[in-house]
């Protein structure tokens, strides 16, 4: 069993460098565009109107918000045994440097090229820093930051998630 | 031809203007087709009992990926499709239930035109609950500099988000 100092200089090795490549289970695809502009009445002409799609991003493009939404695993496959959490690495962190709770402080998307129905997307998620140890009104824990890069079939960026969580042990009651 | 009547244009905005209000009375329906159409199928969207009992919550509530596509909308109603989001980071403070109505409003606190001549707008954004804020973004979304540009035509070093 390592050291927690042992525990931590493995996990700062890790920053920078690409963990869990995968690929989306499936092609983007117009139906789940329509639905999700469905579900919050979006009537943006852009995901309608096939004239419209065409006159201003040459062609229909998926809601940039929706960038996460292809990379969900089925609630259920064929023969699955696990599958990735889109956030591994934090869990990861949580587990190797003992913090047992752990909370997201900060989430922000920036959104790149364009995505469109027919593209299959790929991810990446990559730690980028993590923190010397920090007292905060949760407890004693560590921040940390990682990146979720998204690009599609042809290399092209078309997003990075970031993320800054918080994992910590609780401070024990007074 | 061109098809799209009306897009928000750069010179037309400045720091302080309010965009409308959106009101919407969120419902059961709400928050499960809003899960479901983001690939959500975690319990505590869609499953009341799952919700109280092991969240802690009143309710089920609304995920944070459609909340995204809310604020989303909320923006596009405004920029009108021309309008290209390029940033936006969220901060969740609460969670939004069936029986709530939510109210989205936002303020533009920047305005600029970045070197590769692209129009930048920048807003502050909420989402509150009977004046509570529930989730706040900060976005950045393009929108054209004159009739005629088009923030969605920027590729590589040209779109700077």
């Amino acid at each position: 069993m390592s050291t927690p100092e042992a525990a931590l200089a493995e996990m700062e090795a890790l920053i920078g460098v690409p963990q869990y490549e995968e690929e989306g289970e499936f092609p983007v695809e117009r139906g789940y565009i329509w639905t999700s502009c469905a579900s919050v009445e979006n009537g943006n002409p852009l995901y309608w109107d096939d004239a419209v799609a065409a006159e201003v991003t040459d062609g229909p493009v998926a809601p940039p918000s929706m960038i996460s939404v292809w990379f969900r695993p089925h609630h259920w496959a064929p023969g699955r045994v696990q599958q990735h959490l889109p956030l591994q690495i934090h869990f990861d962190l949580k587990a190797r440097l003992e913090l047992p709770e752990a909370v997201m402080t900060d989430n922000t998307v920036v959104f790149h090229e364009p995505v469109r129905p027919g593209d299959v997307l790929r991810t990446r998620q990559i730690l980028r820093s993590v923190s010397e140890l920090k007292e905060t009104k949760l407890g004693v824990g560590r921040f940390w930051v990682i990146d979720v890069e998204y690009e599609n079939q042809r290399g092209e960026l078309v997003g990075v998630e970031t993320y800054t969580g918080f994992g910590y042990r609780r401070k024990e009651a007074s | 031809m061109t098809l799209v009547a009306s897009s928000v244009v750069l010179g037309d905005v400045e720091v302080g203007d309010r965009l409308p209000e959106l009101r919407y009375d969120v419902s059961a329906t709400t928050v499960v087709l809003g899960a479901l159409a983001s690939r959500d199928w975690r319990p505590m969207h869609h499953d009341k009992d799952f919700a109280v009992e092991r969240n802690g919550t009143k309710d089920i509530f609304l995920n944070t990926p459609n909340q995204a596509a809310w604020f989303e909308r909320y923006l596009t109603d405004w920029t009108g499709p021309y309008g290209r989001l390029g940033r936006v980071t969220f901060k969740m403070r609460g969670s939004v239930f069936p029986g709530d109505t939510m109210v989205i409003d936002g303020v533009v606190d920047g305005v600029e035109v970045d070197e590769a001549g692209c129009g930048w707008v920048s807003l502050a954004i909420s989402l509150t609950v009977d004046d509570d804020v529930k989730t706040t973004c900060a976005a950045r979304v393009a929108v054209p500099t004159a009739p005629g540009d088009n923030p969605w035509a920027r590729r590589g070093a040209a779109w700077q988000p």
